[in-house]
């Protein structure tokens, strides 16, 4: 097993689908960030199977709810003093701007580049997001 | 201020508020002549639609009201790269109200985040087009007397057809009504509906490729014409258009009450051999669509008597 160095203050981002990793990483723009981040593949796991997990270290603030939005099977863990001192679940966010773009080609925002692609969520149960435009539904992993 | 963006967008009262003054307005069309004076309502349209576009400045006229507008995107400034929020913010202080329609999905949604009048969408691509939708449940309820008990039968492109899909919308929230949704396989109702809205309201509802043997069951019989522009394969197109088609003999299998709606265009879905049977109410449907057009113009304007809703 690969040992990645334990975290004294940080963010465990937990369970996310094998191979998610790097597009999560693109999402919180973690490559701007002025810190350690470890990202593993593929890590072993008894719910899964296979998962990726990011761990970042040092605090910062972000609006992590977006992830449950790409995958809501992602658990976030907050480190103080090497202890896990949150465990988070990610809630449904209502309406999201600019994460999932609409791949409708007939929606009005394939011509209007300049329109934010805003989502809503219609089926909090199914995590079914859709555009506020042409309502084509987006389904997080 | 209120839009009309999905035929959703009305609860169950504001839609029979429109209806009741959409036959009202047929009762008494010269009460209601004088009534937007002084008003314009501008008509978007970035794609050619002669039957709504003039449906819609025949109502305003009616009011006593003057339209505007352009009839092509060629014609207009989106021919010059212009985005639909800074036209219609422009349009804004040239009219009272506005209906637009357009190719994509949506851009009445942006016209009315961005518009300081009313916005009504005229049909967006294959997404929405409420009027079709108060055209079509004023026309039931004129001719039927109800909208509730009632077994419909849609015929033809239920896949692209959006007055269907927004027909089946605004009907299942009515108790009692049956639906017998006849296509070709290619062409049948998207799985959303089927599961979203059928299937999650209970409403009652056969798929079937047969027209002739399901006649004698149905109240209403909504012909679709299957349209050209929502294929982008002209092979699909060529080889599904003439799936359905209606003619005497068929209608001989029909009660002698059942009525046949049509949002028109027709090409051949329906024979003329048909027209002259009294049945076919497609052409009397088109009228009623322009008094629906002026029930909502007056209620968008809030020039409604009662002012019950909008204000």
């Amino acid at each position: 097993m690969l040992n990645i160095g334990v975290l004294n203050e940080g963010i465990v981002i937990d369970h996310i689908q094998a191979g998610g990793a790097m597009k999560i990483y693109k999402y919180l723009n973690l490559e701007n960030l002025d810190c350690s981040v470890a990202i593993i593949k593929n890590a072993r796991s008894n719910k899964m199977g296979k998962k990726d997990i990011i761990k970042i270290e040092g605090p910062f603030d972000i609006d992590l709810n977006v992830l449950g939005v790409l995958d809501h099977k992602i658990t976030i863990n907050i480190i103080k003093n090497n202890e896990i001192v949150e465990k988070k679940d990610l809630s449904l966010p209502e309406r999201v701007t600019n994460i999932i773009r609409c791949k409708n080609p007939r929606c009005i925002t394939s011509i209007e580049q300049e329109l934010p692609h805003t989502f809503k969520l219609t089926d909090r149960k199914n995590h079914i997001y859709r555009c506020i435009y042409c309502e084509s539904k987006f389904r997080g992993k | 201020m209120r839009h009309l963006i999905s035929p959703l967008d009305l609860s169950v009262e504001e839609l029979d508020y429109i209806l009741c003054l959409g036959q009202e307005i047929l009762k008494f069309p010269e009460n209601f002549s004088h009534i937007c004076e002084g008003k314009k309502l501008a008509t978007l349209f970035y794609e050619p639609s002669t039957r709504t576009r003039l449906s819609f400045e025949a109502a305003m006229l009616n009011l006593g009201g003057k339209v505007l507008g352009f009839s092509s995107a060629d014609s207009s400034s989106a021919a010059k790269g212009e985005s639909v929020a800074d036209t219609i913010r422009v349009i804004s202080s040239y009219a009272d109200i506005c209906a637009m329609r357009h190719p994509k999905e949506g851009a009445p949604t942006v016209a009315s985040m961005y518009s300081e009048i009313p916005v009504i969408n005229a049909g967006d691509g294959g997404h929405n087009h409420p009027t079709q939708t108060l055209t079509d449940l004023l026309t039931i309820k004129t001719l039927m007397g109800r909208l509730d008990n009632i077994t419909i039968g849609m015929c033809g492109d239920l896949k692209f057809g959006r007055t269907v899909h927004s027909l089946i919308n605004a009907m299942v929230r009515y108790s009692n009504v049956r639906f017998v949704l006849i296509s070709p396989q290619e062409l049948k109702i998207p799985d959303y509906l089927r599961k979203e809205v059928l299937e999650q309201k209970n409403i009652e509802y056969i798929e079937t490729n047969q027209l002739e043997q399901n006649m004698p069951n149905l109240d209403i019989l909504y012909m679709t014409r299957v349209q050209r522009e929502r294929f982008f394969n002209e092979e699909d197109y060529i080889r599904l258009k003439d799936s359905f088609l209606l003619d005497a003999n068929k209608m001989k299998y029909a009660k002698k009450d059942m009525y046949v709606l049509h949002p028109l265009p027709r090409v051949n879905e329906i024979s003329t051999e048909v027209d002259s049977d009294p049945r076919a109410v497609y052409f009397k449907q088109a009228k009623y669509g322009v008094y629906v057009r002026m029930a909502l113009i007056m209620t968008l304007l809030g020039l409604d008597s009662e002012k019950l809703f909008f204000r």
